[in-house]
């Protein structure tokens, strides 16, 4: 049975990948990982943002009421160096690359154009396999086109391809009118994969406290839906490689990603959830399905229920919409049913 | 000789180099201004760096001075080279070691940055009244006059003591040295391994205590032996003059620095001679040298060791030709014939002359006087006076200078107009305040001039007193020549003024010279701002022919996302047009020291501040100047006409900076000051005002207890009262069931508040349609109208509801608590304190009836330091009667104003006793003398008492009477306060606190628990929580924080409560009550909130709840009272930990800088910490089970 699949121009065992997730922040994780077999690891991201923020943060914090009153110039010793982000970054990409066989893939949230270069760079430099670069802009300026958002993330994933000779996936959002054409240009732009799709934190509202709150949710395989209906969509019309994103908690998922035509299918949430012996576990699963319709390899089967490969089309369009209404019935009492 | 190794540092760094090279042991405690050596030990430890011996010492952090002298002791006698560092009260603590010290002959070192010592008040500032008063131990005593002097003299001192087995203080004045930064040459390891002998550090070791060579040192002697024994040491100390002079030759000879024991300067025919010690002695040489130049037949002679004072060396320093001699000492010893060196050198001089081979033919005139008590400037002015003083043929003796004396007429008057400073030195003054970074840049670019160029520079920085919206001032000399000025700037070629709003409230160009170039940061371009200006100022710039340039630097600093750090900006300006450095140079220099500076906090940093860098430029434009003055702006500074006669006449001249100009006869001769003078200075410096919404406002009072400056008032009264209110005074229908009718009003004091937005966060209140919105939103100060000012008088004048009079209020709540006047309001304290609100609380609660001791420390600064201070008094003329004595000893203090009151009332109730039934009714006799005081109403009651009794004795003439009247208010409770932070109640006053509850006697004692010196800039303390990092620990504290609370729990009968008000706001005021009311000891730990911990002080209440919900600051009462019904004293009044640790410390800097910095160690650090708290709240939870509940569980058993 040939589980492996090639991602990014990287030989993988098979295309079970540990997406960005807390789970890589640690050594001992990214060995179970391994050792659950995972057959890439995708590194928690590296934000810029972040690292903009803590240095901001002991700026402000080791200058806050110094040079003000006799008695207390400063309120902390000075140290010799501060860990803003980067250097433990990078520091724990090399460690990682150390310490396991399988290819770790970088991953990176910019803010400016040159953090962008400059850290896809060290991440690079630090040894890692690949790099995928997580972007995502919330529009909330109603004067900002959405060409020009289009232009600000090919500009981005241009420019840091240039810089570097690792392989560049793009992990991005399913909010663009044209999802193929914006992941044709970002493929022409330089991307190896497109990592499909990025899922948004979506704020909450607490009521008591009339607040805004972070609400971290963890995905289910109903959200596989839609980046494999785009996965099939794009198979073989995008030259990159896939990888799907969203969803993915049993064998059956990685198997219906392959249909599609996904290199990889990446989770995060099943093993947050349930373990990182879960990995082991949809390994057997898919092995078990692979068994029962007697399948050799991956690529035997990839893409075969892309939109190039079925019967039908516009099963991916919009017509399956319509037919899901249709079917649905209303009984003497009122009640739905389908 | 080695190769030079140049750096700009100040005194406390230079002395702290070498002691930290020469030492294996190091025993610190933090004082001003000698805790920065201390620092400097610690975190060259912490970053592992090594002594001469290629060794790490070993620093520990003592819980006072006395505790540090007395490890020091025990190292030295151990076989360790041992040294320290202090000041002032310390030093004072370090005594009775270092008779023993000097007793043993035992080697060693203290680093003396010298302080006044605190007498009619505190003083942090510099002069010899420290080491004076300890001069009678047996230790060599050497002066640095000099940044430079005070690393050479750390060295001299230490070979020194080695060789003469005599133990050194080495001295340099604090602030103006321990401060000064100044460009040195830096010993170089090698010279200090030359200087440091082997030898005889191999015997200070074999004399150390070893069981493979036992003996006894310490013994208790008879009257037979003692005194012999005593003059065994007599050799040792006749070896140490030439012992000394013999390590400087040497010293000489491996630096080519030259330094005598009393060295002299000036004219070899010298008749008149000043002989001085300290840094003054600079000035002297300066001035000297001036006059000298032009043919005045003057001279000095610096004192450099003191002690032993060598008389045979001192003799040979002076010249033949004097015929008069000024001694001049940096201390008071009021009632002696004299100061120190003045006695000594009499004493020495009238030897010498009855000796058989006299120097002098006849014995010169010689007198003796006083200079710069606490950092009093010292200048050539009053050096010139002093000489034509000696001049005359009966010259004052015993005299002072630099002060007008109107009392006692010691003092010389002087020119103060005189300015000998040479003109190749460029001198710079720059106004600006804490929180602009202006201090820190300057430090920067006398770092860039003085590291990079050949030039010298200097940097002395004076500070404010107020912890918030505190005005700096820095002074910088810049210069081809070695820069000996020891002094303020009076005439500067440069001044910037960095806050356009100082041009109205201070005399910023006072210090311009003729010709100088001003740089003013303004919002007003180069057109408008003349118009802006105030009409002196315009007056100032015209009549001295001054340059002026502008730039928006706030604007600037903006576009380069720096906020309100202008630091960098004012920086690039000072390097443009002050010429100091060619342009480019200039700016490469700042970029490089950006990268230094701020290299290690981030690349977003160093790039923003780049950015500033580049744009500085563009934005700084040369203001073309009008022929005349136009402006009608008005200089502000004026006091309200209503303030007392005492505040206009002297307060005021304080606040306005003019002090200096204060005669004697204008200052209480005893150190007591009136209450509640932060009223009449308006300081106004908010940036945003809150402003209240009455109509979504549910009157909860939460924003008024948080106010750490009392400027949030809350009132209800009759409508009627509202009648003549300004139009714009707002107030609504009062939320109170028992006051239908009422009108309630929120004011907030605009020229009061910090702007810290507490108030606003504490606010549960939001805008249902808005939800952005509260009861109270902070709005720009540019949009208040002056009206709030109206509205704020107004609001002063409605009369307070006696909520205290209705007893269907029992203010347990903060919605009643409210309402009670505040008796501490608009403190210096930092904005947004954590202390301070506290204190207003307790105050509204106690404050007509208190008696405050306080320990020294943030709340005595805030709380006493002039020019005006916090503690009110209402219209009635009561209010808190508060002091300060000492850091160490406030328990006892507190103690002592109970006993008194206590007394009085006894001696009050005696008097009763024997005139019950003649002159007092026998029923108000005995109503009086068993009165019940334990509830408000109690002490009402007792008030209407003493009413009525001082009503009955008026008029009667016996004797009885006359002392009854005396003592009548000594019959109403008074409430005992012992105030201060955790670093008196858990370190250095903690053996008094303890023995004061196990007093048993009735004294309250809050602390307001910041877990760390704050006053001090940071230092820890025995109440630092695990993994926080501070300075003393620089690696993170190691050991969990002290529980100061179950340890007094444990005597049964002292009241504790640990209270948070930002967790629990009716739990802490009911603590306060309860500890109040208990007749005994009561001890409250409150959670303070602090700068010090790195936090957004806005969310500093926040901080508290957390500090509470994560279990590390669980809120309890244990109240002995309850031990009467049979009930568990101990009550937990927060419930089991909800949030993990991390959620709590993570969001200080404190304990996060650590997982920057260590992160393996901060891990290991937050797992011990975690483990801590659970298992802190298991124990405290077992110990509050209920009685019932242990016996029900004992039945099932």
């Amino acid at each position: 049975m040939d589980l492996s699949t090639k991602y990014l121009g990287l030989d993988l065992e098979n295309p079970l990948v540990p997406s960005a997730s807390p789970l890589s922040k640690n050594l001992d994780s990214i060995k179970l990982l391994e050792d659950a077999g995972a057959g890439a690891i995708v590194m928690h991201s590296l934000f810029e943002e972040q690292i903009n923020a803590t240095s901001m943060e002991i700026d402000h914090f080791l200058s806050s009421g110094t040079e003000s009153f006799g008695e207390a110039l400063d309120y902390f010793p000075e140290m010799d160096s501060y860990d803003v982000g980067p250097d433990s970054y990078l520091e724990h990409i090399q460690q990682a690359k150390e310490s396991t066989d399988v290819p770790i893939i970088g991953s990176l949230n910019g803010v400016s154009s040159g953090g962008w270069i400059e850290y896809a760079k060290l991440i690079e430099e630090a040894g890692a396999d690949a790099l995928e670069l997580n972007i995502y802009y919330i529009p909330t300026d109603p004067d900002k086109t959405g060409s020009e958002i289009e232009a600000m993330y090919l500009d981005v994933i241009r420019r840091v391809c240039q810089s570097v000779t690792i392989p560049i996936a793009v992990k991005f959002g399913p909010f663009f009118s044209s999802i193929p054409n914006m992941a044709k240009k970002m493929s022409q732009m330089g991307a190896k994969g497109l990592v499909i799709f990025n899922r948004f934190y979506q704020p909450d509202f607490d009521i008591r406290e009339m607040e805004v709150v972070p609400n971290l949710v963890l995905s289910n395989s109903d959200e596989l839906r839609l980046p494999l209906r785009w996965t099939a969509i794009l198979y073989k019309k995008v030259q990159a490689d896939i990888a799907i994103t969203t969803g993915i908690h049993v064998g059956t998922d990685v198997i219906k990603g392959i249909l599609a035509g996904a290199n990889v299918t990446m989770l995060a949430s099943e093993l947050l959830l349930n373990g990182i012996h879960r990995l082991t576990e949809i390994k057997s699963e898919m092995t078990r399905w692979m068994e029962d319709y007697e399948c050799d390899s991956l690529d035997q089967v990839r893409g075969s229920m892309s939109q190039i490969n079925v019967i039908e089309p516009a099963a991916f369009e919009r017509a399956n919409y319509m037919k899901v209404l249709q079917s649905i019935k209303q009984d003497p009492t009122g009640k739905l049913w389908w | 000789m080695n190769q030079q190794i140049i750096k700009t540092m100040d005194g406390n760094e230079a002395a702290a180099h070498v002691a930290f090279k020469t030492n294996e042991v190091i025993a610190i405690y933090p004082i001003t201004p000698a805790s920065p050596m201390g620092e400097w030990a610690d975190m060259w430890s912490v970053k592992r760096q090594k002594n001469i011996w290629d060794d790490i010492p070993k620093i520990i952090e003592m819980q006072s001075e006395g505790g540090a002298a007395g490890t020091v002791h025990g190292a030295l006698q151990g076989g360790t080279l041992t040294t320290t560092f202090t000041a002032s009260q310390g030093l004072l603590l370090m005594l009775p070691n270092m008779y023993k010290i000097a007793g043993e002959l035992t080697p060693t070192v203290f680093h003396i940055a010298a302080r006044s010592i605190a007498t009619q008040a505190l003083s942090i500032f510099g002069d010899h009244t420290d080491v004076m008063g300890v001069r009678s131990a047996g230790w060599g005593m050497l002066f640095a006059n000099s940044v430079q002097e005070a690393m050479d003299f750390s060295l001299i001192s230490q070979a020194s003591t080695l060789a003469s087995r005599v133990p050194f203080l080495h001295i340099f004045d604090g602030f103006r040295t321990s401060h000064e930064i100044s460009k040195i040459n830096v010993i170089p390891d090698d010279v200090i391994k030359k200087m440091i002998d082997e030898e005889h550090v191999k015997a200070h070791k074999n004399r150390g205590m070893d069981p493979n060579n036992p003996f006894v040192r310490g013994t208790a002697q008879n009257p037979d032996v003692f005194f012999q024994s005593r003059e065994t040491v007599n050799p040792f100390y006749q070896a140490t003059p030439e012992i000394v002079d013999s390590v400087m030759r040497q010293f000489e000879a491996l630096t080519g620095r030259s330094y005598q024991l009393f060295e002299y300067v000036g004219a070899p025919d010298a008749e008149k001679v000043i002989i001085i010690m300290g840094s003054g002695a600079e000035t002297v040489e300066e001035t000297v040298k001036h006059f000298v130049e032009k043919g005045e037949k003057i001279g000095v002679l610096k004192v450099r060791l003191f002690r032993p004072f060598s008389m045979e060396h001192l003799i040979k320093a002076l010249p033949d030709s004097i015929k008069a001699i000024s001694i001049l000492d940096r201390t008071k010893e009021p009632g002696s014939m004299g100061e120190p060196l003045y006695q000594d050198v009499i004493s020495a001089l009238i030897e010498d002359q009855s000796s058989s081979n006299p120097k002098f033919k006849t014995l010169p005139k010689i007198v003796g006087g006083r200079y710069g008590l606490s950092s009093k400037e010292f200048t050539p002015a009053m050096v010139k006076a002093i000489f034509d003083e000696l001049g005359k043929p009966s010259p004052k003796n015993h005299y002072t200078i630099g002060i007008n004396d109107d009392v006692t007429h010691t003092s010389i008057p002087f020119d103060s107009e005189l300015d000998i400073e040479s003109e190749g030195t460029t001198r710079a003054v720059f106004w600006g305040l804490g929180s602009d970074g202006t201090v820190g840049a300057n430090k920067n670019s006398i770092k860039i001039i003085g590291e990079e160029t050949d030039l010298h520079a200097q940097g002395y920085f004076v500070y404010d007193s107020k912890k918030s919206g505190a005005r700096t001032i820095s002074h910088l000399r810049f210069g081809d020549k070695p820069i000996k000025s020891p002094y303020l700037i009076k005439n500067a070629n440069f001044v910037g003024v960095h806050q356009f709003g100082f041009l109205q409230r201070y005399d910023t160009l006072a210090l311009a010279a003729e010709g100088a170039t001003v740089l003013i940061n303004s919002p007003f371009g180069p057109k408008k701002v003349w118009s802006n200006l105030p009409k002196m100022v315009q007056n100032q710039i015209l009549d001295k022919n001054l340059k002026l340039y502008v730039i928006d630097a706030y604007k600037v600093a903006q576009e380069a996302k720096l906020g309100i750090r202008i630091n960098t900006v004012m920086q690039t300006c000072f390097f443009a047009i002050s010429n100091v450095l060619p342009k480019e140079q200039a700016i490469e220099k700042i970029k490089e020291y950006i990268q230094k500076t701020y290299g290690k906090r981030g690349k977003t940093i160093v790039d923003m501040n780049f950015r500033a860098v580049d744009i500085s430029l563009e934005h700084l434009y040369e203001v073309a100047l009008p022929k005349k003055a136009t402006s009608k702006i008005a200089m502000n500074g004026k006091l309200p006409e209503e303030s007392p006669e005492f505040v206009q006449q002297v307060i005021s001249e304080i606040i306005n900076g003019n002090g200096d100009d204060l005669p004697v006869s204008a200052l209480p001769c005893d150190g007591t000051y009136p209450s509640g003078t932060t009223m009449w200075e308006k300081r106004d410096i908010a940036m945003e005002i809150p402003v209240w919404d009455s109509d979504i406002c549910i009157q909860c009072g939460k924003c008024v207890i948080v106010c750490p400056h009392s400027v949030i008032r809350a009132k209800v009264a009759e409508p009627e009262v509202f009648a003549d209110a300004p139009d714009s005074f707002k107030h609504t229908n009062a939320r109170w069931r028992e006051l239908p009718g009422h009108e309630y009003t929120l004011q907030v004091s605009v020229a009061d508040c910090t702007g810290c937005t507490l108030c606003v966060e504490a606010c549960p209140v939001k805008d249902k349609s808005n939800v952005s919105r509260k009861a109270l939103n902070m709005v720009s100060k540019t949009e208040i109208p002056e009206s709030e000012s109206a509205n704020w008088d107004f609001f002063l004048d409605i009369p307070s509801f006696k909520i205290k009079e209705h007893p269907e209020f029992d203010f347990n709540k903060t919605k009643e608590t409210q309402l009670l006047d505040p008796y501490f309001e608009f403190s210096g304290a930092c904005a947004g304190c954590g202390e301070t609100p506290y204190l207003s609380l307790l105050t509204r609660l106690f404050g007509d009836r208190m008696i405050v001791a306080n320990a020294t420390g943030c709340s005595s600064i805030y709380g006493g330091n002039l020019p005006t201070t916090p503690w009110s008094k209402d219209a009635n003329g009561c209010g808190p009667a508060w002091n300060n004595s000492l850091f160490e000893d406030n328990a006892e203090f507190g103690l002592g104003m109970r006993l008194a009151a206590d007394k009085k009332m006894e001696t009050a109730s005696n008097l009763l006793f024997k005139m019950k039934g003649e002159e007092i009714p026998e029923s108000l006799a005995d109503d009086l003398r068993n009165a019940d005081q334990t509830t408000e109403e109690g002490i009402l009651a007792q008030q209407h008492r003493v009413k009525e009794l001082l009503k009955r004795l008026s008029g009667k003439n016996s004797t009885r009477s006359r002392r009854l009247e005396e003592y009548a208010n000594s019959l109403i409770k008074k409430s005992v306060w012992i105030i201060g932070g955790d670093g008196w109640a858990y370190d250095i006053g903690f053996g008094g606190l303890d023995h004061v509850l196990a007093s048993g006697k009735n004294v309250n004692v809050l602390v307001m628990d910041t877990e760390v010196y704050s006053n001090t800039g940071g230092q820890a303390s025995k109440a630092t929580g695990m993994g926080a990092i501070a300075k003393f620990a620089a690696g993170g504290k190691a050991t969990p924080k002290k529980d100061l609370g179950k340890i007094m729990m444990n005597y049964g009968y002292v009241y504790v409560a640990q209270v948070a008000m930002g967790a629990n706001e009716n739990q802490l005021i009911k603590a306060l009550k309860e500890a109040e009311a208990y007749d005994g000891p009561s001890l409250v730990i409150a959670y303070s909130h602090c700068i010090a911990h790195g936090i957004d002080m806005s969310k500093g209440m926040n901080q508290q709840k957390l500090a509470t919900d994560s279990g590390h600051w669980p809120l309890y009462r244990f109240d002995p009272r309850r031990n009467l019904e049979a009930k568990n004293p101990l009550q937990l009044d927060s419930k089991a930990p909800k949030i993990p640790l991390k959620d709590y410390i993570y969001n200080e800097q404190r304990y996060k800088l650590l997982t920057q910095t260590s992160p393996r160690k901060a891990k290991e650090y937050l797992n011990q910490a975690q483990e801590w708290v659970n298992g802190h709240w298991k124990s405290l939870s077992e110990l509050a089970v209920e009685y019932e509940k242990i016996t029900e569980t004992k039945g099932e058993e």
